[in-house]
């Protein structure tokens, strides 16, 4: 069983090694930068999605107030670096320990909750959030934050004449949280997580401190978020309240690894690759005539797969995930 | 998830050049103890369908706004007053609520594995269709009743001004949920209706179908939020989003007093109403909802459970 087991990790590893070459290439035949513009949000989905898994997903603590992480890591690289000029890698790593430290404050009282009231909890915290934002001058208040230009440059991270760049990023950036979740699905902290989502008490009773391992997921989930919204923030270089932290981003960042399969180690990604190009096509072809055709296609979709497979599209592609399509 | 109540037209809002006298505090509670009351019966629908089948509808906000939609058309094309409109709207929503659950929630229920999170997603893709589908029929342009019979009219008690549609949309709360009240604890359906809600299993033993009772479940709580909508559409503006804003504070309100408890919903609600009053005569108002919020966290941090709840 546990070589079994191994060997599927290894495979998982290759298998991923081989999509993020592939990933690394495409760029290299598809010069549209309309298309590349949706591979970028594709990634960049994968890799919220796939942090958001990891609190929501593994250990069942279930967020639809993530928007708060990706706007405090966007809000954070956007203000340090037009107020005070610090580089936006500096931003980055500041997001994220930001969010994190918020997201286990948060989490001291909120992780007593359950079901129903920890979710609600979730969203209403993320629409506080929201809110302050909107009426915080010093923060653009509710029209946002415009990220000057200042040339292209990876130092400051800002690239204008190619989205190459910025491509890369994302696929990093996916990889990393690909590699985050694929180490902790087999560390002590995964096992934990599983039981926690299983039946919280139970694992308590074998000795799982269940408070301290969703602190844990929290900070980790947050982190990888807030990198994220750093990223965003430079890549579309305005960002406002409602765009960043808005609920329906808590949703959007959700819904890939719903779709895609909650709990699983591929269900993120299959989710985003799925998801956003076709969101994103739909929106495009028949959004233009601002009569809501996208708002039908997009919802009819997610209610289909939502009920047909509720494990999620790893379910139909079982022996890619190898773990049956769901967490145990 | 949305504006709060920004878009809101003719609420009694506290000068903030005068000076806050004892006089505006009863003024601003007492709009806010109305609205609270309008909250209770617009959650009272989603805290019926949580009670008896654990499922939160994400789409609760769409129901209101198709709810107002069919007020408003009913007033613009065949001149029927709101007041009129809300019992024929409610019994529109009885259907659209049963049907609903008979094409989409019944198959979510079905689920073996994620089960809460197909409910979520499957009724929030729902909500999502439904918005599109407005846009589509009615576009995004914002659109009033005018000239209805109450709109806009306040009438004074005690010194105190009251708008009448809210004035009038509490008082359909009350007996809203006094009528309730009785149908739970006194009709077979009611009875039915609690018995399966402990035990769906043991229900069909004794020959009730239990999608029977579900289905009636769903088109009873829609046919609510349908006459919520009705008196809402008075003095709100009517557009594809509109229900986003309240959905937030219909979860809130029913979270508040408790899952599982209906009558909680009523509770919450005047509470929602009385906080969001307070928060807006001390913050300025864009962030009125922020204490509804506040005092929800306040409220489950120290009791899990909301304030009534079983769950």
């Amino acid at each position: 069983m546990d070589t079994h087991f191994a060997q599927r990790r290894r495979r998982d590893l290759i298998v991923a090694a081989c999509l993020a070459v592939i990933a690394a290439l495409v760029p290299l035949f598809v010069k549209d930068v309309y298309i590349q513009n949706i591979m970028v949000l594709t990634l960049m989905y994968a890799a919220l999605s796939q942090s958001w898994n990891i609190l929501s997903g593994y250990c069942g603590q279930i967020s639809l107030g993530h928007a708060l992480y990706f706007g405090l890591g966007a809000y954070t690289t956007a203000l340090l670096f037009t107020k005070f000029g610090v580089l936006p890698w500096f931003g980055m790593l500041a997001g994220g320990a930001i969010s994190a430290v918020i997201a286990m404050a948060l989490g001291y009282p909120c992780f007593r909750l359950r079901g129903h009231y920890f979710v609600i909890a979730t969203i209403v915290i993320a629409e506080i959030a929201l809110l302050l934002i909107q009426n915080w001058d010093w923060a653009g208040a509710a029209l946002g934050i415009d990220i000057p230009v200042r040339g292209d440059s990876w130092l400051k991270f800002q690239f204008t004449r190619s989205k190459l760049p910025y491509f890369y990023f994302a696929l990093a950036l996916a990889c990393i949280a690909w590699l985050v979740t694929w180490w902790l699905e087999d560390s002590k902290w995964g096992y934990w997580w599983r039981a926690v989502k299983d039946n919280p008490d139970a694992a308590e009773s074998l000795g799982v401190v269940v408070f301290n391992s969703k602190m844990g997921a929290a900070a980790v989930s947050a982190f990888l978020v807030a990198v994220g919204g750093s990223f965003y923030a430079q890549f579309v270089s305005y960002i406002d309240p409602e765009s960043v932290m808005g609920f329906q981003f808590s949703l959007l960042m959700a819904l890939p690894a719903v779709l895609g399969g909650i709990g699983t180690l591929w269900g993120p990604v299959l989710g985003a690759v799925i998801l956003i190009p076709l969101t994103e096509l739909t929106r495009s072809f028949v959004g233009g005539s601002g009569r809501g055709v996208d708002l039908i296609v997009y919802g009819a979709l997610i209610v289909a797969i939502s009920l047909a497979l509720p494990k999620g599209l790893v379910s139909v592609f079982g022996m890619l995930s190898g773990r049956k399509g769901a967490a145990r | 998830m949305g504006p709060g109540l920004r878009q809101e037209t003719r609420e009694t809002h506290v000068d903030w050049g005068a000076a806050v006298t004892a006089e505006t505090i009863i003024q601003s509670l007492a709009s806010g103890l109305l609205m609270g009351l309008l909250y209770g019966l617009i959650a009272a629908g989603l805290a019926l369908i949580f009670g008896l089948m654990d499922v939160v509808n994400f789409a609760h906000g769409e129901f209101l706004m198709i709810a107002m939609y069919a007020t408003f058309f009913l007033f613009a094309f065949f001149a029927i007053d709101p007041l009129l409109a809300a019992p024929l709207v409610a019994a529109a929503l009885f259907v659209f609520g049963a049907v609903v659950y008979l094409l989409v929630v019944r198959f979510a229920m079905r689920a073996k594995a994620n089960a809460g999170m197909v409910q979520i997603f499957s009724t929030f893709g729902l909500a999502i269709v439904m918005r599109g589908l407005a846009q589509f029929f009615f576009t995004p342009d914002y659109r009033s009743v005018t000239n209805s019979w109450v709109g806009g009219k306040t009438i004074s008690i005690a010194g105190i001004y009251l708008p009448e549609p809210q004035l009038i949309g509490a008082m359909l709360s009350i007996a809203a949920f006094v009528a309730l009240y009785f149908f739970i604890n006194r009709t077979d359906f009611g009875r039915a209706l609690e018995a399966t809600r402990e035990d769906a299993g043991a229900v069909a033993l004794v020959g009730i179908d239990k999608n029977r009772v579900f289905a009636l479940g769903w088109g009873l709580g829609a046919a609510l939020v349908g006459l919520a909508g009705a008196i809402m559409a008075i003095f709100f503006y009517v557009y594809p989003d509109v229900g986003a804003s309240f959905a937030l504070i219909a979860y809130v309100t029913v979270a508040l007093g408790g899952f599982g408890s209906v009558f909680g919903a009523f509770a919450g609600g005047i509470i929602v109403g009385l906080v969001e009053a307070t928060t807006a005569m001390i913050l300025p108002p864009s962030l009125k909802s922020v204490g509804i919020y506040a005092v929800y966290l306040l409220v489950v941090f120290i009791r899990p459970r909301g304030l009534f709840g079983s769950m």
